[in-house]
């Protein structure tokens, strides 16, 4: 309250005053007593490290995960973290998000569709085990602000929806808006090659007329399913994961602009996505077997 | 001469707080108020007019009394307050009676300070996480308190842009919550169920109620121009209010929700205004650095609001509702402020 107003307010309250004896210095800042550490973006650490400690089997015996380059992640500041995207329900994001966690012990938010935030029960756990919608707003936030990594997959759904015959075929990178992202935060972006992602669970086909009826981006028929069954829903075959980290892409524009130049946006997101093919090829080049690697 | 300040809706929760603010302001010398009904706080100097709520006499009071400031509090943003044709006569068409008069030719007003809702913002799935001012929201408004409220901001862009020497100052509010305000949000914490939409968690941010007079005495006392958002500092999930103020959640089902509510709502055991079906959903949250570059901070975070919150609600509920303080009667406060027989000390107010 300003010294102008205690006056006659106190006066008036004077009953309420009378009975809660404390009175608080003008300026102070009250900021009470959380009951959970869920964040801004609805992300709770102890839900996370709860997930990782789910995951870490998973990730360890299942999937076997090695990582190449991980030195090149910052330990420090924010950097936006792309990768290929693929399985009918992507193992890459959990993948990449463990990984960096326990190895760098640096939070990375995972950004995704809105429709994740629309789905009730599953938004809600996603959001507090770390993903975020994915406004530009949020992601400049996050990485300029906050100094933290963000995880995006360029390809959005056309990634992890395309089916068998694609596979390791990069989609479109959108309209490259993950470089004006990383342009106007000031942070590099840090491309990140996936191999095993897309045999974990292959898609054979999708149901489209499903997929409207059910309101999901797609809906696909996968081997697992033909495999397990209904088990097949979440469970993913053991694909021998290989992460490639690639050397940071910076820019040379100043951040915080309103607009970037769409055609120097687009190259630079050409670049990565060419980038990222080849080194994928690379990868599966040197790859003797699925489930081996 | 000091500042001669009308204040809209005295009878308000709102008008009542800003005139018994605005009255120990040695630089305010004269502060009138208009309301529909008697004012139900004791005030020391405010004049009082009863108005009908459109105020289509106000052109004339305000040439009459040469007000250089008006501080429209009096906006719905609550629908249980108010049936859809009362919204829509008190919101929109009293602001545009309000600016109609604060434009006239000759006219004596130079800053108009209007208190809107984050409303106006909506929830949305493909909400950014923090609203700033100049964002414009991601879905359609179709509630009819978020629609009057954009129709209402609309008419004071104009008028700011019609007259540029006058100060405008449009504040947007997050959700009051506060030791004596009453708002479905605070009635619903209050019960010993809470509704909610299962499978959402949202968060929340919200104000505490002397923030927003104080924040309101800022912005008219600087004259501050411009259009800002006023949050308490942090979000926090819906669960986690509910947990704070003892309730349990009462889950409705994603869809269908408003439908599902309401026989409880009918039956007055849950609020569930069609404005809380998103928030519920998908939350809110709004960035008040362009406030924050005013001068102005709000005092309580949304977590300190919510427990500022619960200990009033905590005292309310040991020793019953505070006995009403104060009740207006005409002839008496006729006497004091116009009596001859009345000796006025210098700064006993």
């Amino acid at each position: 309250m300003t010294p102008m107003a205690t006056g006659r307010e106190t006066a008036q309250r004077e009953h309420r005053a009378a009975l809660v004896p404390l009175p608080r210095p003008d300026d102070e800042t009250i900021a009470g007593h959380r009951l959970s550490d869920v964040d801004e973006w609805g992300r709770s650490e102890h839900i996370r490290s709860l997930a990782r400690k789910v995951y870490a089997p998973l990730y360890k015996h299942w999937f076997r995960v090695e990582w190449e380059g991980l030195e090149k992640i910052p330990k420090t500041g924010g950097a936006l973290l792309v990768a290929n995207h693929a399985g009918a329900i992507p193992s890459d994001a959990p993948v990449i998000m463990h990984g960096i966690e326990e190895e760098l012990g640096r939070p990375v938010y995972g950004l995704a569709d809105y429709f994740f935030r629309e789905a009730p029960w599953i938004g809600t756990m996603w959001a507090r085990a770390g993903g975020v919608p994915a406004h530009p707003d949020n992601a400049r936030r996050i990485l300029r602000d906050q100094g933290d990594l963000v995880l995006v997959f360029p390809e959005g759904t056309k990634g992890p929806s395309k089916t068998y015959t694609d596979r390791y075929r990069l989609r479109r990178f959108g309209r490259g808006g993950f470089i004006e992202i990383a342009m106007r935060a000031g942070v590099p972006v840090i491309p990140i090659a996936v191999v095993g992602a897309e045999e974990s669970m292959p898609i054979l086909f999708r149901v489209p007329r499903l997929a409207k009826v059910l309101g999901v981006p797609y809906f696909p028929v996968t081997a697992n399913m033909l495999a397990f069954g209904p088990l097949g829903l979440g469970l993913y075959f053991p694909a021998k994961f290989k992460l490639r980290v690639l050397d940071p892409v910076t820019f040379n524009v100043p951040p915080a602009q309103e607009r970037y130049s769409k055609s120097r946006v687009m190259e630079e997101a050409e670049t990565i996505r060419m980038h990222l093919q080849e080194t994928l090829y690379e990868m599966l080049r040197e790859r003797r077997s699925v489930w081996f690697g | 001469m000091g500042r001669r300040v009308l204040i809209t809706g005295l009878d308000s929760f709102w008008g009542g707080r800003m005139a018994q603010a605005l009255e120990s302001d040695p630089e305010v010398e004269m502060i009138l108020g208009m309301g529909t009904r008697e004012p139900s706080v004791s005030l020391e100097r405010t004049e009082f007019v009863r108005a009908d709520q459109t105020y289509s006499i106000l052109s004339r009071i305000v040439r009459a009394t040469q007000v250089d400031t008006i501080v429209h509090t009096f906006l719905v943003t609550d629908s249980t307050r108010a049936s859809g044709r009362a919204l829509h006569e008190i919101n929109v068409i009293g602001t545009m009676n309000l600016l109609a008069a604060a434009g006239q030719t000759g006219s004596p007003v130079r800053q108009v300070v209007v208190k809107s809702s984050t409303l106006v913002y909506g929830s949305a799935s493909t909400d950014p996480a923090w609203f700033r001012e100049e964002m414009s929201r991601t879905s359609p408004a179709r509630t009819r308190v978020e629609r009057s409220l954009l129709e209402v901001e609309g008419l004071v862009r104009d008028f700011a842009e019609d007259n540029p020497a006058t100060v405008v100052t449009v504040l947007r509010f997050a959700n009051v919550l506060g030791t004596d305000i009453v708002t479905p949000i605070s009635a619903n914490l209050s019960r010993s169920l809470c509704p909610s939409v299962a499978g959402y968690d949202p968060l929340l941010q919200f104000v505490e109620e002397d923030d927003v007079v104080r924040c309101l005495e800022h912005v008219t006392r600087h004259r501050v121009p411009g259009l800002y958002n006023v949050a308490g500092a942090g979000k926090l999930p819906w669960s986690e209010v509910a947990e704070m103020c003892g309730t349990r959640l009462l889950p409705f089902p994603p869809v269908a929700t408003l439908s599902a509510a309401s026989p409880m709502v009918r039956l007055g055991l849950v609020d569930f205004p069609p404005e809380l079906g998103g928030l519920l959903r998908y939350g809110r949250g709004v960035d008040t650095s362009r406030l924050a570059k005013t001068g102005f901070t709000c005092r309580y975070t949304s977590a300190g609001t919510v427990e500022n919150f619960i200990r009033a609600l905590r005292l309310r509920r040991s020793v019953g509702k505070p006995p009403a303080s104060y009740t207006y009667e005409q002839d008496i406060e006729q006497f004091f402020r116009h009596s001859s027989a009345v000796v006025h000390v210098a700064g006993d107010t």
